[in-house]
């Protein structure tokens, strides 16, 4: 599956990230910079007012929206059409690639640009373009530094080429694409620039992702900064935009609600440089505007939440604000996850889009501190999201011993003898464990915590006998 | 111009409405929304705090910022254009330009008044262009921000492909912020208007911090930025 990235054992790829210096002195230094940026533009920014009161209108607009979510696609999908534009429902990735390619050879299509997008990462669409001779140029900076070093993954949603320096870059450039120049970030970009913009303007088709659809109008929303979207949909004769089928708002009105939550929460923007809405033609004889405007709404899982629990992780809206503050992805990287979704959202996301077997770990990939769920401006209850998902993969694919411990410390805890005797006897049942105060190498259970971090030795004044004595009048 | 084609709708919204755990909804009323704060930023503020607040707003995404009274138009044009490098300049076809006099200066034979007619050698032409001159229709002071309508003369490539872009700004154009713009976009929507093929909003040259998170400004759009506020004829 074109979401997953590798193949290794979700345990081997984090040990391989701890390993990684660079990786992580990037990722944290990059997790700061963009929490203070997003603090700046959302809670210290007093012109906004209340951020509280957004993060609430958010969730109230995506609460609609997910409810009444048949509604509102075909109100989508029937305005797009009457201005000229073709829809096509996509259940799987398979049925979406199919698509696409067949688009791409009616017209012919040679040379296709895309901005960058998460959507069609997630359904492999530049493999699915190579395969029938397209040649496809990802024209987003990071992700043509991905592209053309031997197609890396993204391991950051908002900032996609994260895990790399500008060294790594520069010789990059160097051995792929004859670049002479120096490791300046500025005379890279001019580089990338350079060997783009003949290409945008030679495209057969340009292919999109979607940030928001509005359903009054038909409209295609794009939140950008580089102008490279721009250019991809300026240029072409046909225009492809991919859109998960959650991204959608009723009208123009929640679209300024939620394109503000985006821009302040992924990039601590007040608003991104370009915000472009595009809609299919309305006049045959415009010189720069798309001839042919397909829209591809995929669900490739998606609906595997309505209904459920899981609902309201359709709610998100990309902008990666739970990732920069979790204390996991802080340590692994984006990588580690095995997913092009990563951090809180992507463990959370990964299962519902790509199944347990796969994805059932992620979850595990958390500490549960909530501060997820806190950045969240759409609160999405995340850590109350991966508890449940962790309760869901036990239940199915938890190991016999595992579900047996669990059992049995269901019974201990809920029976108060067996849970007092157990309390009193452990200190002397680990007592062969315990060195210093703590213990340094447990048995069982305790092997893979301890494997990185002691573990305090169990008191032997347990908490009842002290408020016993405690209540009796004896000292504290 | 004939409708589009729409495939495998049925199917995959009755799978939706299933999932929902009812049939498909026919009619839905947009709720009144509990929670609107977009409407109070700016809410006092008169047309000249709205100004004050679009110049620094523009400034601080590194555009260069003029005032001007309409009488000086055209000469503040010119100064801008000559501090940056000069033509050759391509504009969009609007009547805008001569209302407001600049007719006369755009007569230049460097100048390309982007003409649909031409065809792609619009294109080519806005490409060779060192300046792009366009007006915005709607401002927004909060993030110092131009709408565009673009159509098949209020051209994309104008403020796309030249490496500066200059917007005139009509100070009657400015607003609080998106709320307002979006707000009339919508009143455009339900009366049954077209909408252009795009509504672009522009706040600045491109940029990007995908490189060690150092932002670099002028990656694929213009790399400089202008906007001239002139007070309204």
């Amino acid at each position: 599956m074109p979401m997953k990235i590798g193949e290794q054992p979700f345990f081997d790829r984090v040990d391989e990230a701890l390993e990684n210096d660079f990786m992580r002195t990037a990722m944290a230094s990059a997790q700061d910079r963009l929490r203070g940026r997003k603090l700046d533009a959302t809670v210290n920014d007093e012109q906004i007012g209340d951020w509280e009161e957004w993060r609430s209108a958010g969730e109230e607009i995506r609460r609609h929206t997910l409810e009444n979510l048949d509604f509102y696609l075909n109100q989508l999908s029937e305005n797009f059409s009457k201005r000229g534009g073709h829809v096509y429902f996509a259940e799987t990735a398979e049925d979406a690639t199919r698509y696409i390619q067949e688009v791409a050879k009616r017209k012919n299509a040679k040379k296709i640009t895309k901005a960058k997008s998460m959507v069609t990462e997630e359904i492999g669409l530049n493999e699915a373009l190579e395969e029938i001779g397209c040649q496809v140029y990802e024209t987003d900076l990071a992700e043509y530094i991905l592209q053309i070093d031997d197609h890396d993954r993204p391991s950051h949603i908002v900032v996609p080429s994260l895990h790399k320096n500008k060294e790594q870059i520069r010789d990059t450039f160097r051995d792929k694409a004859g670049y002479t120049g120096t490791e300046e970030p500025r005379e890279l970009t001019a580089f990338a620039r350079s060997q783009l913009r003949e290409v945008f303007l030679e495209a057969d088709i340009g292919v999109t992702g979607c940030n928001f659809a509005v359903a009054e109008s038909g409209t295609i929303s794009l939140v950008t900064n580089e102008g490279n979207a721009n250019m991809v949909t300026t240029y072409p004769e046909t225009q492809i935009s991919v859109m998960g089928m959650e991204r959608l708002v009723p009208t123009w009105k929640e679209l300024d609600v939620m394109v503000n939550l985006l821009s302040r929460s992924a990039v601590g923007q007040k608003i991104t440089t370009y915000i472009t809405n595009l809609t299919p033609q309305l006049e045959e004889n415009s010189v720069d505007a798309p001839k042919e405007f397909h829209l591809v709404i995929l669900d490739a899982g998606r609906s595997n939440a309505l209904g459920t629990e899981f609902q309201s992780a359709l709610h998100c809206i990309r902008c990666a604000a739970c990732v920069n503050v979790c204390p996991v992805y802080r340590q692994i990287g984006g990588h580690a996850y095995g997913s092009i979704y990563q951090g809180p959202i992507g463990a959370v996301l990964s299962p519902i889009l790509g199944g347990y077997e796969d994805y059932g770990e992620l979850p595990f990939a958390s500490s549960l501190c909530a501060a997820c769920s806190e950045a969240c401006p759409v609160r999405i209850p995340l850590h109350e999201q991966l508890i449940r998902h962790r309760e869901i993969y036990v239940a199915q694919k938890g190991k016999v011993s595992e579900k047996l411990a669990m059992k049995a410390f269901g019974i201990g805890a809920s029976t108060p003898s067996l849970f007092q005797g157990a309390v009193k006897g452990m200190p002397a049942i680990m007592k062969p464990f315990v060195k210093n105060d703590s213990i340094s190498s447990g048995p069982g259970p305790m092997k893979l915590w301890t494997s990185i971090r002691d573990f305090p030795s169990p008191e032997q004044n347990n908490f009842r006998s002290w408020f016993k004595h405690h209540k009796d009048g004896g000292d504290s | 111009m004939a409708e589009g084609t729409i495939h495998n709708k049925d199917a995959f919204l009755n799978r939706i409405a299933d999932k929902l755990g009812r049939k498909q909804s026919e009619v839905v009323a947009l709720p009144a929304w509990k929670h609107q704060p977009q409407w109070s930023v700016f809410e006092d503020a008169s047309s000249d705090d709205l100004l004050a607040a679009f110049c620094k707003s523009s400034t601080a995404k590194s555009v260069f910022v003029k005032e001007t009274e309409l009488a000086n138009l055209r000469e503040t044009l010119e100064e801008v254009i000559k501090k940056h490098g000069g033509g050759p300049i391509v504009t969009t076809k609007d009547a805008r330009f001569s209302e407001y006099g600049l007719e006369q200066l755009f007569s230049d034979p460097e100048t390309h008044i982007w003409n649909a007619a031409l065809g792609r050698r619009n294109v080519e032409l806005a490409k060779q262009a060192n300046i792009g001159v366009i007006f915005s229709d709607i401002s927004l002071a909060e993030s110092g921000t131009i709408v565009q309508f673009n159509d098949r003369d209020i051209a994309r490539s104008v403020s796309l492909l030249p490496v500066v872009y200059v917007a005139i700004i009509p100070k009657s154009t400015i607003v609080p912020r998106m709320t307002q713009a979006t707000q009339l976009v919508h009143g455009l929507v339900k009366s049954g208007k077209e909408l252009s093929t795009c509504i672009n909003f522009i706040s600045g040259p491109s940029n990007s911090a995908d490189i060690e998170m150092d932002i670099v400004i002028g990656v694929h759009g213009p790399v400089e930025a202008v906007h001239i506020v002139v007070t309204d004829k």
